[in-house]
């Protein structure tokens, strides 16, 4: 059953072509990687998806509703930001932090679950601001999961994480999709991709591959293709830098 | 001798208005310093001086044309800034400036400063009567209550815009209601401290108590003990010493400030 349903879709910023003709679909239970150079326009994506853009050419539907006809398919999805901004002496406490994601207020039970889902149980109590970047990041996951979320969505969700935290962040997403949440997950890490997912969109502006992992990552040419254009990236900020 | 002086039915109306005006300070307060808009109540309090000035020169009661002035300068300023993209001080500079003026030209035509001004200037929270009683606490109360009931959308949209956003909170919304609140708690303050010194009572319990809050609900709870222990002692002492009372009520913040950050260099005090 497809989920979202996005067709057409154009997006220009400052009159320069951010993303062009994106047709794709995310069946229910998908774990769909979008993998894609820096400036690729994955977080404009999901800036259209989520509805913070609203200047694009095209549909984006989530489960079989325009998202500019009704707001209500926010209640089902659980975002996960890249390097989420808040201030770091903000005096929240976790399990305040995971409480803002219910959608009964005093759901403590349910507190406690998510918690445990991403095993940082024991840090309930401390100051978000005190954790690692890693623990920060488990605390969003959490509090993501805390609605009941039929889709997960995350933005480079492990960028500035370390490695150990980074591993125990990959076990917790293949737990979720087990557990029949449907994840669509934006990542510079192929092999991770590789490893997790089992649908890959591959974006540089417009989507040069959009199908099963196995076909794209056994795919000589598409590969080539997707390490040209990572490349032409680095040449183009190695010129920039210079 | 503190019975007697607190047998006076005047004290009792400090205090009572003063304990309320405490307690909501340092509720709206929070919102304002944690969204780093801690200088946004004084910009608030200046642009009430315009009002209380075109009250005074028409004959009207101060207070109302100051909410009048304050609520809809401050909605203004805020549809510019967002506008615009103007930086948050650049506008309360703007917020500021534009009520001073203004209430200096208003009280130049009506032929200069007078006792009323001075007292909502510096405030004068021994001569508030039964009626502002009255209206401090009912909208004392009607403020904390309207808190309370959005205080999950105002607290996600204070920690973290997008994410509340995205999770379907109408932050924009969220955003006026808050600089309306805090509009009319700065002018209902004003007869506490003054417009002067308003902005203190906002930020400097809230910044004490930040300092060793680690749940947001405790700091709150920390902020308005601060907030109503500075008040009611400065009240008492202002009385005894025959002192001015805003300035006492803020200093004595002040002081508990200066006490804790010190208590906290040598380790008496770690984060509660």
């Amino acid at each position: 059953m497809k989920i979202v349903e996005i067709k057409k879709l154009n997006v220009k910023y400052n009159k320069s072509i951010t993303l062009e003709n994106i047709n794709f679909d995310v069946e229910q239970n998908d774990f769909l990687g979008i993998i894609g150079p820096n400036g690729a326009g994955k977080t404009t994506l999901f800036s259209c998806m989520l509805g913070m853009i609203n200047q694009y050419c095209g549909t984006i539907k989530f489960f079989n509703e325009d998202i500019r006809k009704s707001q209500e398919y926010l209640k089902h999805i659980g975002y996960v930001q890249q390097k989420p901004q808040f201030d770091k002496n903000f005096p929240i406490t976790v399990h305040e932090v995971i409480k803002m994601g219910l959608r009964k207020n005093h759901d403590d039970n349910r507190i406690n679950e998510v918690l445990q889902q991403v095993w940082i149980h024991e840090l309930a109590h401390k100051r978000i601001g005190e954790l690692s970047a890693g623990q920060q990041q488990r605390v969003f996951i959490a509090k993501a999961l805390a609605g009941r979320p039929k889709i997960l969505i995350l933005d480079e969700p492990v960028t500035g994480i370390d490695k150990h935290s980074t591993e125990l962040f990959y076990d917790i997403l293949t737990k979720l999709h087990q557990n029949k949440i449907t994840i669509i997950w934006s990542s510079h890490d192929l092999n991770a991709v590789h490893m997790l997912a089992n649908k890959v969109a591959c974006l540089n502006r417009t989507l040069f591959f959009h199908g099963v992992s196995n076909d794209f990552f056994n795919n000589d040419n598409l590969l080539k293709k997707y390490s040209e254009s990572s490349m032409q990236e680095h040449i183009q900020n190695h010129q920039n830098d210079l | 001798m503190i019975f007697e002086i607190l047998a006076y039915s005047f004290i009792q109306r400090a205090i009572i208005s003063g304990i309320a005006i405490s307690l909501l300070c340092s509720v709206v307060g929070m919102f304002l310093v944690l969204r780093r808009y801690s200088l946004f109540g004084d910009a608030i309090a200046h642009s009430s001086f315009g009002g209380i000035a075109m009250g005074l020169l028409l004959g009207i009661y101060p207070i109302w044309t100051a909410y009048l002035i304050s609520l809809s300068s401050a909605i203004i300023i805020t549809k510019i800034k967002k506008k615009f993209d103007i930086s948050g001080e650049s506008s309360v500079a703007i917020l500021l400036s534009s009520g001073i003026s203004i209430g200096l030209i208003l009280i130049s035509i009506s032929g200069g400063f007078t006792i009323d001004i001075f007292s909502f200037l510096f405030g004068s929270i021994l001569l508030v009567n039964i009626e502002d009683t009255i209206v401090i606490i009912a909208l004392t109360i009607s403020i904390l209550i309207i808190i309370s009931l959005l205080y999950r959308q105002i607290l996600y949209s204070t920690f973290n815009e997008e994410q509340a956003q995205i999770s379907g909170v109408r932050v924009e919304q969220i955003n006026y209601l808050l600089i309306s609140i805090a509009g009319i708690t700065v002018v209902t303050s004003i007869q506490l401290v003054g417009i002067l010194l308003i902005s203190s009572l906002l930020v400097i319990p809230n910044i004490t108590a930040i300092l060793y809050g680690k749940s947001f609900k405790k700091t709150i709870m920390l902020s308005m003990t601060i907030s109503v222990c500075s008040v009611v002692i400065g009240i008492l002492l202002s009385y005894l010493l025959d002192i001015t009372s805003s300035g006492t009520i803020v200093l004595i913040s002040i002081l508990i400030f200066v006490a804790t950050i010190c208590m906290k260099y040598v380790g008496i005090i770690n984060r509660s």
